[in-house]
């Protein structure tokens, strides 16, 4: 197998070995660029030079020590959301496509701090409005399974790149199921933790209180790797969580005997894809058959979760958006016009595109004075409610399983038109983002060569058990 | 017609905390334009807010010293519109849940009586920044923005319109300057209106006094002087007494002073009104304010200027008048309580702060706190012209001598010999003297016209160059009469 394709655990293990170099990972990972990305896509930015440099300061420490972070010498794509000191962060997005930000998002200075290699700026949904990476300024990444078909989004660049071995960690953001929908649709892992566990600073705002850094990796063991990174409390962030830090790598070896797993009956109704229902019934067997106790549970306000999402995140968005004036940084049009209100309205018109404008539309509807208490505050109580569920879900079982997504990865260009189809495909991800819960999608078969997702989905700060059964699901089912 | 008026404040403080609101970049009013800013008070994309705990204490200790109710959980919220001074597109401001609500200031109203105006909220807000237009010439024309303000921590304090508001320009005054005296004693902001560290919004509404209901009010925005106020406010009340006596009704609007032409000019309607979209803002946790914190800051709280007026009247016997003085700046209120501690003669030190130190400080003009003269040095002066050790004409020569040079008064007693000549023999020498040269004088006296006494009390006052008790002199004269 090439470098590229091997999982960051195996890679990390040969480096102490000496077996190999960060040179040859990160060159193996180039190669894999050159060959795939005018057809994939994953990438707005690659930095080749600098990952080559910082690939040779690996080595060079590997040479004298031995105990280096495991992150050392691994090449890792960064979606184009977090800010990199130095390097061009688009989000996607024509009004800032020649930002340079001028400081490193908390999570980019971890794993940098820890020796990774960046290899580039993944492509993404515009501010990560989407679930197909298709409202991008640099276009739609193809999924590298069948390149006929969307990646998922937003963070679709980053799955990609993981699975096709363009990069071999990533960091996603999810704000409603962007970093699970497209790693389920790409065949990869993707955890996102539980809000407040990763620090958001530095991260591109698009919903506040739904926003959170993530790990992608080509299995869950990796994705606990590159978590131990990034988690942690930063006096940057106010609503990054002070709370004890456990080694999650460490977690995965356990067993996962006796857990008890709950299936909510709210998430395999009418609209799930039949096939992936069988791909998921037949893991709860396997999880079964090694120990774990499967309970019904009931999640009964999950019907309102994507309407409740598309108030809360757009009335956000719309007041997170509002910095991007042409005043100050990014695209600025209008250079004829002498009035401010005009040139906002021209800079704003030509930068942004049509999915974020919509939803910076709704957003300031949803805020407006006379509608503030029946939507924005509304949306606020049922998002109790959500949460609620799950707390009470939570007093009898350790994880919850579902679907990652309702359907397969659908074609490009299949959903564009029909906003309410494309919202429909995070319905079984935004509620975690509401509750603030930590979720994963675990690869969970194939059906006709396209990757089923498979959710995991954990009490508040207990990414632990999630990981630990994503690593065991996917130990027993090699088999 | 008779006509009674509702007066209300929105007052903007700026709090005099080392960093802003939300990052740690430095407060500063003189530093180069775009010097104190990160990427969280330029609004870059992905920086987020951290809230200054000393920020926080100051709205609270604000709070306790205008008798405001201290809420236990307070909440940012995000007030947003467009404007390039104001980098995030939002202000961070309270909405719902401010830090204080329902307090008072007490102040004397024009019946003479103790009057206590309703504070509805005092609120925490980041500071825009500040935009610098270019000349009126179209081919030059562009504005540039400094951001070194954005973010600066600023207190939001609104009286109530309905509790207790202010009825005349008098009390409006009195609300003001009482508000600015609290603020600087408890030291949260130098208040300093020419540097925009203390800006009001004023809304005034009037009504004949016999009728119902109040008309509309006006809104006057942002002033940053109390002449300005109390003229803005004076043309708006007569602005409004002709509209409605022409039958007209007042609009409700927000207006601008003109400094210049010294009236009022509409800027927007209430229909105009912007419509900000507060919501609680995700980037921040609501604040918690337990009662441990309530009262570690009532620790800290510095006696007000009311209760320190009360106790130098009647602990001190300090008269009213001086003792409101004394109060009124807490610069000069410190001076005085240092002195104070150690001095005996209160009244004295009083009056000699007042009447002494404040003439070679105005001459001077430097601001009591860098007074060359040391406290324990001013006390130490008035005891020996207590002591009769020195005349109190010699008191003040030697308290310019300390101020212009800094030196304790026993030095320059010593150096230039200005102890008071005690001794009998030679101040009757001294009188002797004078009657001789003035025999005309002399002659009179004798006589017993007391007339010439006061001149020949000069003439000795000379001699021993001032340094004379002129009491004893009155009386040696009389006994050198008698003497002879």
């Amino acid at each position: 197998m090439e470098l590229c394709g091997m999982s960051a655990v195996v890679l990390a293990t040969l480096l102490r070995k000496g077996e190999i170099s960060s040179r040859e990972i990160t060159e193996s990972v180039f190669k894999r660029i050159g060959e795939r990305e005018k057809t994939l896509n994953a990438y707005i930015t690659t930095v080749k030079d600098s990952a080559l440099k910082q690939a040779a300061q690996a080595d060079e420490k590997f040479r004298k020590d031995n105990k280096l972070p495991l992150l050392a010498g691994i090449p890792i794509a960064v979606k184009d959301i977090l800010c990199t000191k130095g390097i061009r962060t688009t989000c996607g997005s024509k009004i800032l496509e020649n930002f340079i930000p001028t400081y490193n998002a908390t999570a980019v200075e971890r794993v940098l701090k820890d020796g990774a290699v960046l290899i580039g700026k993944t492509n993404m949904d515009e501010f990560g409005m989407g679930s197909s990476t298709e409202n991008s300024i640099i276009g739609p990444t193809k999924n590298p399974v069948d390149t006929q078909l969307v990646a998922g989004g937003s963070s679709g660049g980053s799955a990609a790149a993981v699975a096709s071995g363009e990069a071999i960690l990533a960091l996603g953001t999810d704000t409603g199921g962007s970093i699970r929908q497209p790693s389920a649709f790409c065949g990869a892992a993707g955890l996102k933790p539980t809000y407040g566990r990763v620090s958001r600073y530095g991260v591109i705002a698009y919903a506040s209180s739904l926003d959170q850094v993530g790990p992608i990796g080509r299995t869950a063991e990796d994705c606990a790797m590159l978590l131990n990174a990034i988690a942690g409390y930063d006096t940057l962030d106010s609503t990054s969580a002070d709370i004890n830090k456990p080694d999650f790598l460490e977690a995965v070896k356990k067993d996962i005997k006796g857990l008890k797993a709950g299936l909510p009956k709210e998430y395999f109704i009418e609209g799930l894809d039949k096939g992936i229902k069988k791909k998921i019934d037949e893991a709860i067997a396997l999880l079964e058959k090694n120990g774990v106790e499967i309970v019904d549970i009931s999640l009964q306000h999950t019907k309102y979760a994507v309407s409740v999402y598309y108030l809360i995140a757009t009335a956000e968005a719309s007041s997170n958006l509002a910095r991007y004036d042409g005043v100050k940084y990014g695209f600025r049009s209008g250079d004829d016009i002498d009035d401010v209100i005009m040139m906002y309205e021209a800079t704003r018109n030509e930068g942004f595109g049509r999915e974020v404008k919509r939803r910076i539309m709704l957003g300031t509807y949803v805020l407006s004075a006379g509608y503030y208490d029946a939507y924005y505050l509304k949306a606020q109580k049922i998002r109790t409610m959500i949460k609620n569920d799950f707390d009470k879900a939570f007093k009898d079982v350790d994880f919850i399983i579902t679907p990652t997504t309702p359907c397969l990865p659908f074609k490009l260009g299949e959903k564009l038109s029909d906003p309410l189809q494309m919202y429909l495909v995070d319905i079984y991800t935004v509620s975690l983002n509401l509750s603030g819960l930590p979720g994963m999608s675990v690869k969970c078969g194939e059906i006709n060569g396209l990757p089923v997702g498979m959710q995991i989905i954990g009490k508040a700060f207990d990414e632990e058990t999630i990981l630990r059964v994503g690593h065991a699901y996917e130990k027993m089912s090699e088999k | 017609m008779e006509y009674e008026y509702i007066i209300c404040f929105e007052t903007h403080v700026e709090l005099d905390t080392n960093t802003k609101l939300f990052c740690g970049c430095r407060v500063s009013y003189d530093a180069p334009p775009n010097s104190c800013v990160c990427p969280v008070c330029t609004g870059q994309p992905g920086a987020l807010p951290v809230l200054n705990k000393k920020a926080v204490e100051y709205a609270v200790k604000a709070g306790l010293a205008l008798n405001c109710r201290i809420n236990t959980f307070s909440r940012f919220a995000r007030k947003n519109y467009f404007y390039p001074d104001l980098p995030k597109g939002y202000q961070i401001s309270q909405y719902e849940l401010p830090f204080c609500e329902d307090g008072y200031l007490e102040i004397i109203d024009d019946s003479g009586k103790p009057y206590k105006i309703g504070i509805k909220r005092i609120h925490l807000e980041e500071d825009a920044g500040k935009l610098m237009h270019s000349s009126n010439a179209p081919e030059e024309y562009y504005s540039l923005v400094d951001y070194n303000r954005s973010s600066v921590p600023l207190l939001e304090i609104v009286t109530d319109h309905e509790r207790n508001p202010m009825h005349s320009l008098q009390e409006a005054r009195s609300y003001l300057e009482k508000l600015k005296q609290i603020l600087k004693y408890i030291d949260i902001s130098e208040c300093m209106m020419e540097k925009g560290q203390l800006r009001c919004d004023v809304n005034i509404s009037i009504r004949p006094k016999e009728s119902a209901e109040f008309g509309n009010r006006a809104e006057i925005k942002n002033m940053s002087s109390f002449r300005y106020i109390m003229e803005a406010l004076e043309y708006e009340i007569k602005r409004q007494k002709d509209i409605i006596e022409s039958g007209a009704k007042v609009k409700q609007e927000t207006r601008l002073f003109d400094e210049d032409k010294k009236i009022t000019l509409p800027m927007r309607s209430k229909e105009d009104a912007p419509d900000y979209r507060y919501f609680p803002d995700p980037d921040l946790m609501e604040a918690t304010i337990d009662q441990d914190f309530i009262t570690r800051m009532e620790k800290t709280m510095p006696e007000m200027p009311d209760q320190q007026l009360n106790r130098i009247i009647e602990q001190y016997g300090i008269p009213k008048n001086d003792a409101l003085i004394l109060t009124k700046d807490k610069a000069v209120s410190e001076y005085f309580s240092a002195c104070a501690m150690i001095c005996e003669d209160k009244r004295r030190l009083g009056n000699w702060i007042i009447k002494e130190l404040f003439k070679l400080l105005n001459d001077a003009s430097v601001p009591i706190v860098s007074c060359p003269v040391k406290p324990k040095d001013f006390v130490r002066l008035l005891e020996l012209v207590s002591k009769r050790e020195i005349t109190e004409a010699i008191g003040r020569k030697v308290l310019t001598e300390m101020f212009n040079t800094g030196k304790g008064p026993a030095s320059i007693i010593d150096e230039k010999g200005l102890k008071t000549i005690d001794d009998n023999d030679t101040l009757i020498m001294a009188i002797e003297e004078a009657m001789k040269e003035n025999p005309e004088a002399a002659a009179q006296i004798k006589a017993g016209d007391d007339k010439p006494i006061d001149f020949i009390l000069g003439r000795v006052m000379k001699k021993t160059k001032g340094k004379a008790d002129p009491k004893k002199i009155r009386n040696l004269i009389g006994k050198s009469l008698l003497g002879n």
